[in-house]
Order: structure tokens, then C-alpha cells, then sequence
């Protein structure tokens, strides 16, 4: 196994497959009573979060205390980041503590690859600028696989903010990896110039991939793109982009409808189709604790 | 005082007599002048001072070098000139020649006391923002303007602020992959095509700093096609490095103007040979540890050039040593109107002189560099080729490859 997790790039199929699986086997002790393992009794993980993420944050607290292992919260809020200290000083620290792990999540892209030049532990990437954000793709990789059974040949849509969207870029990483189709879909200016160079394929129309996709990924958008005229309007966004009821009667009938959270109901999704039964995205949240314990295990050498 | 450096005689600091039968293997250049130089004193002398950044200089075989404005407080009144002018003087190992800000507090917005600067004892022809573009059409016209009453020159950094809000590196492939905000070349041509028109409009001088994409290299050609005073300069690492370097976000790799793609690289060479691009500058930017050890994004940009801007340039352009004299030493000494340098070595000319040994290979080792700062990306490269010893006016700075003070 690889000693951190910075990119779903970092992975190849075996390695991912074997975070999926082992996933899957994290998930089955969610049923049981006692949801604890022994596995990491006795590591430390530390939760290193420069942004707020109460979801991000407490899905990888609870999959490594499921794990057995000490947790710290280390915010960057009232902390001696908010002090003016560096990210070099902050991994000495934590280096300093015997951190065996670094779950780090930060508004700069590439944070988590500085990171790891500076601890000896594994370095977590949960979220890096308009980077990347692996686990989440796995943990959407992991949902796809449970409700359709296979990833291998799925057309999987993603709409929305490519540009700014560290999902999107995992989630084209690692589903190209295990053998899934996708296209990006969103406004010309919502694609990085150079798109074209990703292993996906790109389109302007929704209305144009639905009928075709297995799968239709939303991106949240954020508001105030449109004062940067991303976009003119958010009514505009929402009927040109948005997924609403008439575009979800047009997918086939097994298609599902993802969303990485959290979402602006009525701008990027419909409440009626975020609440339908196509929806994966109470699930999501659920395969994430078990897709993290997995590379939470993994990566730091945990026997299965 | 008569001394002999292989070939060349010197006599009271001039040149007195040339004998090429004692030609060495050793390259006797006419001493180096860099147009763009950032001495950072005054305000940030933890990373670079006067003195420190002068050595630095002198070890790479300069003469001379303009120091950039923006420093703190800002070189934009004939006091921080002549300030910058007398520390230069006072460490006495190249001759500083001071730029000043087009603008007020590089602020663009108000055109900085450009002739008092002018009339100051540093004699300012070159003025600046570096760091920032003179994005204002008409402020741009009325300094280029302006400064014809001392035949001075606007050196422009080209870069339209609309168009890199927040840019971190090259607007392209690597930028997506990585999730960094793109810094596209139109942001640089865009400013060039605007200014060239504008140079030629009203006949004024206009320098282009750093020029970094190939379509600013046809720009460039274009408006020198038509005449009109425009002059450019490359730096050595936008001769050699690229994009690619970035994909670890180490920010020594981070600088302004960003590192672009192999396809500019190759057009910048060109352009270079073939006398649309007149000048080699380093843009020497030394940088504090503390301002490059962390993320990409807060990273400062630029990098350390004056110590291996030789060896990089023989390197990337081969041993053309009559061409590397004009570009390093003629072509910008010309353009700063430094009167004293960039002279072919011969007899009755200041004996400012860089004795280069092409054949020495050495390894960049940014501890060992005599900048206070650490930022070169070179770090652990060899190189070949390697500067023995700087004289100005016929007075060692550099012997043996250490300053001589």
C-alpha cells in the first residue's frame, strides 16, 4: 500500500479496489453492535483542518475512533495557526507528538504534498483548495459500486463547478482508474482551460449526456460565482444546469443521482429529486465513515 | 598599475592593449549588466541587501545592476534612489544603478517625481513597477511620454491585473490538474499589443520585462517590424525551466512572470537569436525562507539568478560568446544608458571584465551561494562553466571564484 493518500491519482486499479473492498467489510460493522475494531488501538491520527468541515471532520474522527485509534482535533480556529503559525512549525509539532497519521484539510491547493515532506506519519488529503479530494471519490466510487453493482463501462455525468471543484478531479481520477466513463458538464467557463488533457470527456448541455448516464454527479456551485461572471444569473444556472424533476424522468431507470454535499436545494438540485429515491446522498454519508476507516487501515498497515 | 589577465592589459583601470596570441582557454566577456535586479534593501534586508545582493552579482560576473523600485518604502522619490545609489557605492562591487517607480507607491495611480530621479546623483533613466503592470492605458501613455524629456524608458511588467486575479502558476494542463489558478499568457500579450501601439503612438522607449510566452516573442517582432523603440528582455530560468516543475508545489519554483510550457521556452530562444528579444535579465528575486518554505499559494514569487545566469545561458543558447556578450553586457547597458559599461574589450575602454572558464562543472548548492537568500531552483543541478574572476574598472571583485571582499 502507498504511504499517503494526496491524489486519487495516487492509486491504481488493484489499490483502490482493495479500499473499496475493504470498505465494504468496515461497512458490515456498522450492524453490529459494538461498531469498534482494534486495529489502530494505540496510533494517532490527527485531524488537521485549516477549513471548516464539521461533516468532513467528524466522518474521519468517527472512522478512526471505530478503529480504535487516539484522535486529535487540531483546528485551525483558536489554535496557533490563527496566530500566525506556518504549516512547516505545525507538522513539527504534530511530528513532535508521534502523529501516525495526518488528516489534513486546507484551503491551498497542494498543503497536503507540502505536508509530507514535513512528518514522517502518513499524510491524509481531505480536501486541498481546488485540488484534489480523494476519499470523497472513493466513497463515491464505493456508492456507485453498492447501488449499480459495477464501475467498470458506467457513464457517470458530473455537472456543475468543475473549475473550482477538488471532487470533481478526484472523482476523474479515479473513476477513469476503475474503468468508468466520464463527462464533465457545465458552462464553458466553469471547465479549466486544459480540460482537454483529463481523461473524461466534456460537454456544454445536460439535457444532451442524461438519457445516457448511469450515473449524474452535481457539484454544489457556489453563489457568489456569479459576481465573478462565471455566469449571469442563478435562475439562468439553475434552468440551464440545475437537475430538476423533467431531467431526472429522463434518465434510464437504474440512474442515480449523487451529490458530495452540502447542497444549494433549488440552484444545483431540485429538493424533489435530492429527496427521491434516486438519491445516494444520505448514503454517501454513510459510506464515507466506511471508506475512510478502510484507508485509515490501509494506510497505516493494519493486518485484514 | 598594470595588470595582465591573460590576454587583456589593464592600466589605471582601463583597457591598454589586447594580445590574441595569448588567448586562454578562459572566455574574457565585456562585464555582465542585469536590467532587472531586486536588491530588496531597503525593507527586507533579511532576505537581500545592497551589499549582499551585489556579491551575489559580482560572483556571477556582473558589473552592473539596476536595482528594481519596489522596495520599502518604495524607490518613487530621488531620496530612495540616491539611497540605494550611495549602498551600492559604498559596497563598491558592481555599480548599482537604481531604478524608480512609474507610479507612486507602485500603486498605479499617480505618476511617481520621475524627473526628479531623473536629476538625482543616481540619474534614474529606467523606471518601474515591477512586481505590479502600469495597467492604466493613459497613465501608460503619459509616462511613456513623459520621460522622452530625458530620454528615459518605462519597463513594463506586462501583466493585465484583470485577468490573474489570485494566479499561481501558467493557465494550462498542469494548472487544471493541480486545482492552481491560472496566470494565462494572454494576460502578458494583451499588455504588450498595448503598449507596443502605444510606444509607437506617441515615439517613446518601452523595455518589456521578462517576456515568458511565445506569442509575446511575435508581438514583440511585430512591433519592431514597424520601428518603433521597443526593446525586451528574457530571464534565464524562462530560457530553461517549465510548467511541469510545479507538480510537487515546491514554491521555488514559483515566480512571476510563471514558468510556462516547452513550446515558449523553444519560441523564447528563437526569439533571443534572432535579435527580437535584445536582452538576458535575471529578475533576481531573493526571497526569506519563511516566504517559500510553505504552501504555493502564500509562497512569494521568484527566484535567486545572478550567481548561475551565465552558465544557464551558455547552456541554453550555446558557447555564441559574441552574442552572449551583446546580450548580457552591450544590448543592456545600452538600454539602461549605462555609459561606463557594456563595451566590446578594446584598448581606451573601462576595464569591466568577466573571465569565464566554460569547461568547469559545479553543483548549485544554495548554501554556498553569497545571496542571504536560499531561492534558486538550480539547487543540486550541475553546471557547466563557471566565472573566475569579475574585474571593475580594472579592480578585482572576483579571483579564483570568491569576491574579493
Amino acid at each position: 500500500m502507498i504511504k499517503h493518500l494526496l491524489s486519487a491519482a495516487d492509486l491504481d486499479a488493484a489499490a483502490a479496489t482493495l479500499v473499496l473492498d475493504t470498505a465494504a467489510e468496515m461497512a458490515s460493522l456498522a450492524g453490529r453492535e459494538v461498531k469498534k475494531l482494534p486495529a489502530l488501538r494505540g496510533r494517532t491520527v490527527v485531524n488537521l483542518f485549516y477549513e471548516d468541515s464539521t461533516r468532513t471532520r467528524i466522518s474521519f474522527e468517527a472512522a478512526a475512533k471505530r478503529l480504535s485509534a487516539d484522535v486529535i482535533n487540531f483546528s485551525a480556529k483558536g489554535s496557533s495557526v490563527s496566530k500566525g503559525e506556518s504549516l512547516k512549525d505545525t507538522a513539527l509539532t504534530l511530528q513532535a507528538m508521534g502523529a501516525d497519521a495526518v488528516v489534513i484539510r486546507h484551503p491551498a491547493s497542494g498543503a497536503p504534498h507540502r505536508l509530507a515532506n514535513w512528518v514522517e506519519g502518513s499524510v491524509v488529503n481531505a480536501g486541498d483548495g481546488t485540488h484534489e479530494h480523494p476519499t470523497q471519490a472513493l466513497l463515491d466510487a464505493y456508492t456507485m459500486r453498492s447501488r449499480l453493482k459495477r464501475l467498470a463501462g458506467l457513464n457517470v455525468a458530473i455537472v456543475g463547478d468543475v473549475l473550482h471543484s477538488r471532487v470533481a478531479r478526484s472523482n476523474v481520477q479515479l473513476l477513469h482508474t476503475l474503468g468508468a466513463k466520464v463527462t464533465l458538464v457545465a458552462p464553458p467557463t466553469l471547465l479549466p482551460v486544459g480540460v482537454g488533457a483529463w481523461p473524461a470527456a466534456t460537454s456544454y448541455d445536460l439535457d444532451a449526456v442524461v438519457p445516457d448516464s448511469d450515473v449524474v454527479m452535481m457539484l454544489r456551485v457556489q453563489r457568489e460565482r456569479m459576481n465573478q461572471a462565471y455566469f449571469p444569473s442563478e435562475r439562468e444556472y439553475a434552468r440551464r444546469y440545475g437537475f430538476d424533476v423533467p431531467r431526472m424522468r429522463r434518465l434510464p431507470e437504474h440512474a442515480i443521482v449523487m451529490h458530495p454535499g452540502p447542497m444549494n436545494r433549488g440552484m444545483e438540485i431540485a429538493p424533489e429529486v435530492a429527496d427521491s429515491p434516486r438519491s445516494t446522498i444520505v448514503e454517501q454519508v454513510a459510506n464515507g465513515v466506511s471508506v475512510r476507516m478502510a484507508v485509515l487501515y490501509l494506510l497505516l498497515g493494519g493486518k485484514a | 598599475m598594470i595588470t595582465n589577465l591573460g590576454e587583456i592589459t589593464v592600466e589605471d583601470g582601463v583597457i591598454v592593449s589586447i594580445n590574441p596570441d595569448k588567448k586562454g582557454p578562459k572566455i574574457a566577456l565585456p562585464g555582465l549588466v542585469d536590467l532587472h535586479t531586486h536588491l530588496r534593501e531597503p525593507g527586507r534586508e533579511d532576505a537581500e541587501t545592497v551589499e549582499s545582493g551585489s556579491r551575489a552579482a559580482a560572483l556571477g560576473g556582473y558589473t552592473a545592476v539596476c536595482a528594481m523600485a519596489n522596495t520599502s518604502p518604495v524607490a518613487d522619490t530621488a531620496g530612495v534612489v540616491e539611497q540605494v545609489w550611495r549602498l551600492g557605492r559604498e559596497a563598491g562591487l558592481v555599480d548599482v544603478q537604481p531604478i524608480g517607480a512609474v507610479t507612486v507607491g507602485l500603486g498605479g495611480e499617480q505618476l511617481a517625481e520621475l524627473g526628479a530621479m531623473a536629476d538625482s546623483a543616481a540619474r534614474v533613466r529606467v523606471f518601474s513597477d515591477d512586481g505590479h503592470c502600469v495597467s492604466d492605458p493613459r497613465l501608460m501613455r503619459r509616462a511613456l511620454e513623459y520621460v522622452k524629456a530625458f530620454d528615459g524608458v518605462i519597463a513594463q511588467h506586462a501583466e493585465e491585473p484583470r485577468l490573474t486575479t489570485g494566479a499561481q502558476m501558467n493557465e494550462g494542463e498542469v494548472a487544471a490538474r493541480l486545482g492552481l489558478v491560472g496566470w494565462p499568457a494572454v494576460a502578458e500579450e494583451a499588455i504588450i499589443a498595448r503598449d507596443v501601439l502605444l510606444a509607437g503612438h506617441v515615439g517613446a522607449r518601452l523595455h518589456i520585462c521578462h517576456v515568458s510566452t511565445a506569442g509575446s516573442v511575435e508581438l514583440i517582432r511585430w512591433a519592431k517590424s514597424k520601428g518603433w523603440r521597443v526593446t525586451a528582455e528574457v530571464t534565464p530560468h524562462h530560457l530553461l525551466l517549465t510548467e511541469d516543475l510545479a507538480v510537487d508545489y515546491d514554491p521555488v519554483y514559483k515566480v512571476n512572470p510563471p514558468l510556462r510550457t516547452e513550446a515558449d521556452v523553444l519560441a523564447l530562444r528563437k526569439g533571443l537569436q534572432d535579435g527580437t528579444i535584445d536582452c538576458v535579465a535575471t529578475d533576481h528575486a531573493p526571497h526569506s525562507v519563511e516566504d517559500k518554505e510553505c504552501e504555493w499559494a502564500y509562497a512569494r514569487p521568484g527566484m535567486l539568478g545572478l550567481e548561475t545566469a551565465l552558465a544557464i545561458v551558455v547552456q541554453t543558447m550555446g558557447p555564441q560568446w559574441d552574442r552572449i556578450a551583446d546580450w548580457m553586457s552591450v544590448a543592456p547597458a545600452k538600454i539602461a544608458g549605462l555609459t561606463g559599461h557594456g563595451h566590446a574589450l578594446q584598448p581606451g575602454q573601462p576595464a569591466n571584465i568577466t573571465i569565464f572558464d566554460p569547461d568547469v562543472r559545479w553543483t548549485v548548492d544554495p548554501t554556498a551561494l553569497a545571496s542571504r537568500s536560499r531561492n534558486t531552483p538550480y539547487a543540486g543541478m550541475e553546471l557547466r562553466g563557471r566565472v573566475e574572476a569579475t574585474y571593475l574598472r580594472g579592480e578585482p571583485t572576483v579571483l579564483n571564484g570568491k569576491a574579493t571582499r
